[in-house]
């Protein structure tokens, strides 16, 4: 790999990276033996404590997976949710009615500048204070609230960059062959937007997921932070619960991860789409991602067909 | 109505919320920072380090990872960074901790951006003068990298400064650990929501306009 900040290496330099490599490594070896030797001294690497993860099922059966299945459960129904809120919310900031603009903008500001974790204590509090809801179930529905609260700005965001990213021209053939506002949306510009925030959604799913790990801290919702909680107690093994608990995490999103940048580089490859595709970077240059604007004479759309 | 805030120190608890920002704000500036060097240095090991930490730490949930310096890194190990019984300190020290390795790999990947966004010409005509790299680096790249991303570090300080109520699962007492124990108490639970709701916009709202303007007003024009 060459880069911009320096040249193919020649023979001091390569031999200086090497010993810059070497040195280096020698650094993250130094840290892990002193993590190996702190985790053998207080009886972290004992067979016993690690054998319920990775030898037995039980562990799994009863505590993991459980939580597991919870903590997808609470990221799927809150991305369902939030979707269409999300959507409703993006397409009612594109309006061209102020009375509606404005206090969608007012609504996905407020609570995308709110903390995810206010609003599920919020909800916690609120469904038990006025709905009849069980306490077991309760957390489930807390979670899932404030998790919808929040993604639900977060992605009305996201389709207003997907909406605002594709090419002026669409909106003006629409126009053209005598589609309604409505029609112009629901034909034209949502689906096309759909492909290309796909991305962005995507890893959306990864905030989600993470969030989830909040009503297992603070509202004693049985997803897999809190599913570590229980097992790790029975088992008498803390740094292997975390450490597992961790790899699951890991693997999950990684997953995600890559499936949202695979999706990326098929959309941008796709001839079939506009070419435009919302990134998670999307809600970091929202200004920047729409259409230039043609201005007065015709600058730089023209091209020469003059 | 508002009689029932006397029993509380709102503001003590925010300016909790402030201190846990800020410090972690710094350190995971600097940390970031370095990992962002590491990412683009010649020497491979360093890459592949940065390349791995951002991908770990980014997928790990903030929870699991303050919840890990409490009951892990403290209660196993005994790591108290130098609080020594002062539980309190401690914690908070953790929670800055937790909160500074997490935001850092988001810091990490801002500035690397903002390191692609410096034309090349300007890396090589510094290279040319005979600049090594960590010259070409802190002199040339990162001074112009830094004010194209403020707009996405203040993102991450926006973020950061939401993130720091995480630090309420492992008992800082800071603005959710406070709302959460008067919510339990009080019946006012719109009132309540609404007055944290509201100090979050008072802290985030100024962030996100100061810097906007900020990295507006620093950006390179090119």
């Amino acid at each position: 790999m060459t880069s911009v900040l320096y040249d193919a290496p020649g023979p001091r330099a390569k031999k200086r990276n090497v010993l810059l490599s070497l040195l280096f490594l020698v650094l993250i070896l130094l840290g892990l033996w002193w993590a190996w030797t702190a985790m053998s001294d207080k009886g972290q690497l004992e067979w016993a404590k690690w054998k319920p993860w990775l030898a037995d099922s039980e562990s799994w059966t009863t505590y993991l997976l459980p939580g597991l299945a919870n903590t997808l459960k609470a990221a799927g129904l809150a991305m369902v949710i939030a979707l269409p809120l999300g959507a409703l919310f993006g397409i009612a900031r594109l309006s061209d009615h102020r009375w509606i603009r404005v206090p969608a903008a007012a609504v996905v500001e407020f609570f995308r500048a709110i903390p995810v974790l206010i609003l599920m204590v919020f909800a916690n509090q609120f469904y038990s204070a006025s709905t009849d809801i069980s306490v077991d179930a309760r957390p489930m529905y807390a979670v899932v609230t404030g998790l919808v609260l929040y993604n639900a700005s977060v992605l009305a965001e996201i389709v207003r960059a997907g909406i605002l990213s594709l090419p002026k021209g669409q909106t003006e053939a629409a126009k053209a062959i005598g589609l309604r506002k409505g029609q112009t949306m629901t034909s034209v510009l949502l689906p096309q937007s759909v492909t290309a925030m796909l991305p962005a959604l995507v890893s959306q799913l990864v905030v989600i997921v993470k969030d989830t790990a909040l009503g297992g801290a603070m509202l004693s919702f049985t997803e897999l932070l809190n599913a570590r909680k229980t097992a790790a107690s029975f088992y008498a093994s803390v740094i292997p619960s975390f450490i597992v608990v961790a790899v699951v995490f890991i693997v999950l999103n990684l997953l995600l991860t890559s499936l949202a940048s695979w999706l990326e580089r098929r959309m941008r490859r796709s001839k079939k789409s506009t070419g435009a595709v919302v990134g998670p970077e999307a809600l970091e240059n929202l200004e920047t991602i729409g259409p230039k604007k043609i201005t007065g004479d015709y600058g730089e759309n023209t091209g020469g067909t003059g | 109505m508002f009689d029932f805030l006397e029993d509380y120190d709102l503001l003590e608890a925010f300016w909790m919320t402030v201190k846990l920002t800020v410090f972690a704000g710094i350190g995971s500036l600097v940390w970031g920072t370095l990992l962002a060097a590491m990412r683009v240095s010649p020497v491979p090991v360093m890459r592949w380090f940065g390349t791995a930490y951002v991908n770990i730490v980014r997928n790990i949930p903030l929870t699991v990872i303050i919840v890990f310096s409490s009951l892990g890194l403290a209660d196993v190990f005994g790591i108290t960074l130098g609080a020594g019984d002062d539980v309190d300190t401690m914690t908070f020290r953790l929670a800055v901790l937790g909160l500074g390795a997490y935001t850092a790999a988001f810091v990490c990947e801002a500035v690397r951006s903002g390191i692609n966004t410096v034309p090349v010409g300007q890396a090589e005509a510094a290279r040319a003068l005979g600049l090594s790299f960590s010259q070409v680096l802190g002199l040339i790249v990162l001074p112009q990298a830094f004010r194209s991303v403020i707009g996405p570090l203040t993102n991450v300080l926006i973020a950061l400064t939401k993130n720091t109520t995480v630090a309420a699962a492992i008992g800082v007492a800071e603005a959710a650990l406070l709302m959460k124990e008067m919510i339990e108490n009080e019946a006012q639970l719109f009132l309540i929501t609404a007055i944290f709701a509201f100090g979050f916009v008072v802290l985030t709202l100024p962030t996100g306009l100061i810097l906007g303007w900020l990295g507006k007003r620093l950006a390179v024009k090119r």
